[in-house]
């Protein structure tokens, strides 16, 4: 994630970072310490809190949020907070399995259907159309039922759901770029079609589908949260952030169980939503 | 420099005289105008004048604010602009302080607009028969039929052949001449007394041209109308208007009777215009064209008898028909036309972007099969392109010294060492600093994006340059420093070039051979010299009597403003 930082040298990506991030409205600013935070949590959840999320104090159990206990304790007496920190590693590496296949299967079917056209453009649309024709999250279902339960299962069923959207997004940047005069002159200063693909379309194609990806990246993380609130993901003692709330949910005298880490959800999603509109808009 | 009457008899004296009615007293008068969007001031402290019946021009390149200050007048601004100070007082009245309420009943009514681009003017989904009553609702006549009736009239008047049917027709179903006709008919039609025309010819052929600004003086003449005219060609200026406001970066540089500003101009700037138009300096590249060493005689190119068609609703459409050309090693070959002539694709073919039905093409002593690509190839590496249009034409994410090395990267041209070598003499014979190479083509002007296009095409030190139109999408100024560029290289490497063009003033200017193409057909085919003086086809004739004729032509080109005074 870039970050302002000011070394005495000015490393070139930090001035780079900086260049990006002057001018950013508050918002997304906030947005960047939202996504470090999450960062923070996913590599090192020892840093930020020093209880263990599987320690549990029956002595404890089901208490509301307090300064002890941000997010309250579960029917364990487990810290939610704790639980919901610990529990950033699962959700954000699947939501990032999910957004990784999508964007390289669909956004190279949607890249080569785009810059091929013809038979192989036919072949590919009518596969994206079929894929969108069926209910995503049945869809994904039916595969972690084929797979077998388990998060990364969940992860590439949801990353599957999404391989239509980035073709088709992809393929109608690639038309747009393929038609332009500078991708004609390119193949008159003697390129072949493989390097005028991958130097002069992929380039000028790839921002909107990036931003389609940090887009997907909030709807991977519901997605899969609801999938394990289904029973779809790891079974316990794994904790992630759609675990936390399906659990929670089972204990209707502790609101804070499902609220708290739902919080934590909207606000992860909000926040990437509004990098990606940002990275979208034209400065 | 003695005038040079086998081209300069085609500088025709301006002939139309309009009877300008005797002046009646200031309809519009802009004092002290300043315009500005934010912090950042596009007009500043414009003022001129404009009598009853006269007809007065702004000029100026991309950026001047000369259609801004068009806008205020007709008070279109945008929204984030805003006058800061100054007055524009049409008939007696600020318009700058008139409420929305109060100037409606002047915009259309009594100040007429023809806009720049005809086909963006009308709405598409709509005849044109109901967006003209929308205008014909201006006169308040008492039915339809009589308000269809002026429109009929209207569209009579300015000329469009079958007023009826073009009252039911769609916008698409017209050509852009037709459009800008509809236009200009329906700006008319209310009876201003103010016109304010903004590049009204700009997207339209030449001699297409030539008809709506004949059209335009006869209705000046006709209605007794104000015209007030925004263009960027001082030469269609000092044709059609009695007085020029030459303006640049905002502000007015000179203003003054077309007549004393063409002939002696006082600002740098006015000179340096007029020094830059080709309609006015037919010779200005005279002497460096003439200093060309002539090498070995010779064809570089040669069309044998190429054909092109297309496939299209309704059967094929030839595009290129039986066209034969042949350009001596060293020199410019121009191929002019006006749009679908099939210029284009003739130099398409030319570089192997089309393949011919038939005929054969020879570049230097190879024959090139239509269907080799690997021929073709190789053909490339001594044949390159400019494109028209330098804002498409570069890859936006490549950096400068990467899009003019790209040609030596696929062709594996020597060690890196000499590649970079190379870029650098590429970039400084264009005239760039090599600190340019640094930057991406979003962070150059026009003109410097049109050098590094040419600096890309000459890197792999090709024979042959194709030049597509290159300087139609730039300001006069930078294609009069493009085309010394070229003249020069042309000089130091000995290239040869074909270069395509509608526009016959710079045709002129740089070629030794031309070839007329008319729906696909070469209609006539020689030295420039002998068709530009003695054109034997109407179609030539038409396109030579699109070029501005301007009085004083050879003496402005000349630069001796001595002669022009004595003229005057």
């Amino acid at each position: 994630m870039s970050t302002v930082v000011d070394t005495g040298r000015r490393a070139p990506w930090t001035v780079a970072s900086r260049r990006v991030l002057s001018g950013a409205p508050v918002s997304v600013l906030i947005s960047f310490v939202v996504v470090l935070v999450l960062v923070v949590w996913v590599l090192v959840p020892s840093l930020i809190t020093s209880s263990n999320p599987v320690d549990a104090v029956p002595l404890d159990k089901l208490r509301s949020p307090s300064p002890a206990h941000w997010f309250g304790t579960d029917y364990l007496g487990r810290d939610v907070l704790t639980r919901v920190i610990y529990g950033a590693r699962s959700s954000v590496l699947t939501a990032g399995v999910a957004v990784g296949i999508g964007l390289v299967v669909g956004g190279g079917l949607g890249m080569l259907g785009g810059f091929f056209g013809g038979v192989v453009d036919a072949v590919i649309g009518r596969v994206v159309d079929t894929m969108l024709a069926i209910p995503g999250l049945l869809l994904a279902v039916a595969i972690v039922v084929t797979l077998g339960f388990h998060d990364i299962n969940a992860a590439v069923a949801t990353g599957i759901t999404s391989i239509a959207i980035f073709a088709r997004i992809m393929r109608a940047e690639v038309l747009k770029v393929r038609q332009s005069v500078f991708i004609e002159s390119a193949y008159l200063q003697g390129g072949s079609r493989t390097f005028v693909l991958f130097a002069h379309v992929l380039p000028n194609a790839y921002r909107s589908v990036l931003a389609l990806a940090v887009l997907q990246f909030g709807s991977a993380i519901l997605v899969i949260a609801a999938l394990a609130f289904l029973g779809y993901g790891s079974p316990p003692p794994a904790s992630s952030w759609g675990l936390l709330i399906a659990d929670g949910s089972k204990y209707q005298v502790a609101p804070w169980l499902i609220y708290c880490p739902a919080a934590v959800v909207v606000v992860t999603v909000l926040s990437i939503n509004r990098i990606s509109r940002w990275l979208r808009t034209p400065r | 420099m003695a005038p040079h009457p086998e081209v300069g008899t085609v500088t025709v004296p301006r002939t139309e005289a309009p009877a300008a009615p005797p002046p009646r007293g200031t309809l519009l008068a802009v004092e002290g105008l300043t315009v500005a969007y934010g912090e950042r001031e596009v007009v500043h402290d414009v003022s001129f004048s404009m009598a009853e019946g006269e007809s007065l021009a702004l000029i100026g390149e991309s950026g001047s604010g000369k259609t801004t200050v068009a806008r205020t007048v007709l008070r279109l601004l945008p929204g984030a602009a805003r006058v800061t100070a100054g007055a524009v007082t049409f008939a007696g009245r600020d318009v700058t302080a008139l409420g929305d309420r109060e100037f409606r009943p002047l915009r259309g009514a009594q100040i007429g607009f023809v806009p720049q681009d005809p086909a963006n003017a009308l709405n598409p989904v709509r005849g044109i028969g109901v967006q003209a009553h929308e205008t014909a609702a201006l006169l308040r006549l008492r039915d339809k039929a009589a308000e269809k009736e002026a429109i009929l009239q209207a569209f009579a008047q300015v000329g469009l052949p079958d007023p009826e049917r073009v009252y039911r027709s769609h916008p698409h179903q017209l050509s852009g001449g037709m459009l800008q006709r509809v236009l200009i008919g329906l700006a008319v039609l209310p009876r201003p007394t103010l016109l304010v025309a903004d590049e009204p010819t700009s997207g339209l052929d030449v001699t297409i041209q030539k008809v709506v600004l004949d059209l335009l003086s006869g209705l000046r003449r006709d209605l007794g109308l104000s015209l007030l005219f925004i263009t960027h060609d001082l030469a269609i200026a000092a044709e059609r208007a009695d007085s020029l406001v030459v303006l640049k970066d905002g502000v007015v540089k000179e203003r003054g009777s077309s007549q004393r500003v063409l002939s002696r101009p006082e600002s740098d700037y006015a000179r340096e215009l007029q020094a830059d138009v080709p309609a006015i300096n037919p010779h200005r590249y005279r002497a460096a064209r003439a200093a060309r060493p002539r090498t070995d005689p010779g064809n570089q190119v040669e069309l044998r008898a190429v054909t092109k068609s297309f496939a299209a609703r309704g059967g094929p459409v030839t595009a290129v028909d039986d066209v034969s050309i042949v350009v001596p090693r060293g020199t410019t070959h121009a191929l002019v036309g006006e749009s679908g002539s099939g210029k284009t694709t003739t130099a398409r073919l030319l570089l192997g972007l089309e393949s011919p039905d038939a005929g054969e093409i020879v570049v230097g002593a190879d024959t090139l099969n239509a269907h080799s690509t690997k021929q073709w190839r190789a053909a490339r590496r001594h044949l390159q392109l400019v494109y028209q249009n330098p804002f498409t034409s570069l890859d936006p994410t490549w950096k400068v010294e990467r899009i003019v090395r790209e040609p030596l990267d696929r062709y594996g041209i020597g060690p890196k060492a000499e590649r970079r070598l190379r870029v650098a003499e590429a970039l400084e014979a264009v005239g760039l600093s090599a600190e340019m190479g640094t930057r991406r083509p979003g962070q150059l002007s026009g003109g410097q994006r049109q050098r590094v296009a040419i600096a890309r095409a000459l890197a792999i030190r090709p024979d042959v340059l194709v030049l597509d139109e290159p300087t139609s999408a730039l300001d006069v100024t930078v294609q009069a420093s493009i085309m010394e560029l070229l003249v020069r290289l042309q000089h130091e490497l000995g290239l040869t070039y074909v270069f395509v063009s509608h526009d016959l003033s710079l045709v002129r200017q740089i070629a030794d051979t031309v070839t007329v193409l008319r729906d696909g057909a070469v209609i006539e085919n020689g030295a420039v010299e002998e068709i530009f003086s003695r054109p034997e086809h109407e179609y030539t004739r038409a396109l030579l009597d699109a070029i501005p004729a301007v009085a004083l032509a050879d003496a402005a080109a000349d630069g001796l403003g001595d002669v022009a005074d004595a003229a005057l």
